[in-house]
């Protein structure tokens, strides 16, 4: 585990040494290490020296694909994981890139730990984390910590069926072996089972702890509108304010604008402090368009996306 | 909902009706004398592939009991494919809202043609004996001074307080 992480991490480098030194790209986005434990930061590396800063382990949890839009008029490097790659094809599909603009450096992904899990599972602050083979080494002022990685994992990664990114110009790593796709989205189908008013009341109470920090849009690669439908002032779809209702609408609407767009990664997920588990809403949209339309976000780089195409023997039983 | 039959409710339902096929229907039920009922409020759309579900949305949080989406038949779209692309877009917003937890049937999607006036009416009187059997709508309609089982500042969720 050890061994791989780190070969995949040397790896990593090289490959971006050698396109920033050839000048084929002119950033690379990556990891970099941190001041806080458990956690990684986005670096944007411009020539090869910087290289060496980029790392690779089990905290890598952004979407690097989110930045990109940053980058329009570059040529861009990426380290992408699975999730990455599939926001990226998606992304490349509603023609956010020029062809050739991206170089994509695919990580095979061991999935990422949960950094809350790991927070509640010991007592006191955490002031160092680091990996050891498989498990999870936590340190504190007075305590030390082993934890099982695999216990830790992030729920979105849990049930990721598509962890080596399928478009990468090169891989750095062997392919892992993908979970077969029976698994996939069990959260939904049990929550499929629950009553309506159940289902109800969860989802108002969920919805309602929101603060309206945007900070879901702001982590999802796919949330790149110039104006988002929350900040339109006529018409003016949602009012400034906590009411009940339009959070609920906040959330329906911009979970509603990830179908057959969104990869899974769980980005918004991760990104919100008030831990509203919004991959309930998307993990059911990808659910269903999977069901209803036999499409998956960010596999075939050809396939359009399917809220924007049609057959004409589309389902219709609903329709009166 | 006991009351609501008692007080002589009636659902408000909010139409939204494609101009080349489903608002000439409407048109054609009301020349031809066929009663519906007075339940709809017809909005005229240029098409049924013209509806955001932002529009659904609003009007079910402004207080619409029921909405109806209808469109032209399968292949008879004056554009062509509008209906096709809307077809789409219904069906996985009428699955998510139903997974959320909203009533089956608060919002339903027709297909009339500008020669079926009479199914106009069924179609009409159909949405409108559902809607009644739902009763008037209250989940998710705004209220001002409604903050929601998980906000800030609830009893019901103690942990979110701020000291």
């Amino acid at each position: 585990m050890e061994e791989r992480r780190k070969a995949i991490q040397d790896r990593i480098r090289e490959e971006a040494k050698e396109l920033l030194s050839k000048k084929a790209v002119d950033l690379i986005i990556g990891f970099g290490e941190w001041t806080l434990p458990l956690r990684t930061t986005p670096i944007f590396v411009r020539n090869p020296e910087g290289a060496d800063h980029l790392i690779w382990n089990s905290f890598c949890e952004n979407n690097l694909a989110t930045y990109l839009h940053k980058f329009s008029h570059f040529k861009v490097g990426v380290v992408a994981k699975g999730c990455d790659a599939r926001s990226i094809v998606a992304l490349s599909l509603e023609k956010r890139f020029k062809p050739d603009q991206l170089y994509l450096i695919g990580v095979p992904c061991q999935r990422m730990v949960d950094r809350r899990r790991v927070k509640k599972a010991v007592k006191g602050e955490i002031l160092h984390a680091h990996e050891q083979g498989d498990q999870i080494i936590a340190e504190g002022e007075d305590f030390r910590t082993e934890l099982k990685r695999d216990d830790f994992l992030y729920p979105s990664c849990r049930v990721c069926t598509h962890r080596t990114p399928t478009q990468a110009n090169v891989l750095v790593g062997d392919p892992v072996e993908e979970s077969p796709l029976a698994e996939a989205h069990p959260e939904v189908k049990e929550f499929e089972k629950k009553s309506q008013e159940d289902r109800w009341r969860y989802f108002e109470k969920e919805s309602n702890r929101c603060i309206r920090c945007y900070a879901c849009r702001e982590a999802c690669p796919m949330c790149y509108c110039t104006e988002c439908f929350v900040d339109s002032s006529n018409p003016k779809w949602i009012e400034k304010g906590f009411s009940a209702s339009d959070l609920e609408f906040y959330h329906i609407i911009r979970a509603y604008h990830q179908a057959g767009r969104c990869s899974g990664c769980g980005a918004c997920e991760r990104a919100c402090p008030m831990e509203i588990p919004l991959t309930y809403f998307t993990q059911k949209l990808n659910q269903d368009v999977k069901e209803l339309f036999n499409f998956e976000t960010g596999i075939d780089p050809e396939a359009p996306p399917p809220l924007s195409t049609y057959q004409t023997e589309d389902r219709q039983e609903f329709i009166k | 909902m006991a009351n609501a039959i008692e007080s002589n409710w009636e659902p408000k339902i909010l139409a939204f009706l494609c101009n080349w096929c489903s608002y000439a229907g409407a048109d054609l039920a009301g020349t031809s004398r066929i009663q519906y009922p007075p339940n709809i409020r017809v909005i005229r759309v240029p098409c049924s592939g013209r509806i955001n579900p932002l529009f659904i949305l609003k009007a079910l949080q402004s207080g619409i009991d029921g909405v109806l989406v209808s469109g032209c038949h399968p292949g008879d779209c004056h554009y062509l494919s509008g209906n096709y692309i809307g077809r789409r877009k219904s069906a996985t917003l009428k699955r998510f809202l139903e997974y959320l937890g909203f009533e089956e049937g608060r919002v339903q999607f027709s297909w009339v043609s500008a020669a079926e006036g009479g199914k106009f009416s069924q179609v009409v009187d159909e949405v409108t004996q559902d809607i009644k059997k739902l009763g008037p709508a209250k989940r998710f309609v705004k209220r001002e001074d409604y903050r929601g089982p998980g906000a800030k500042g609830s009893s019901e969720n103690p942990k979110n307080l701020n000291p």
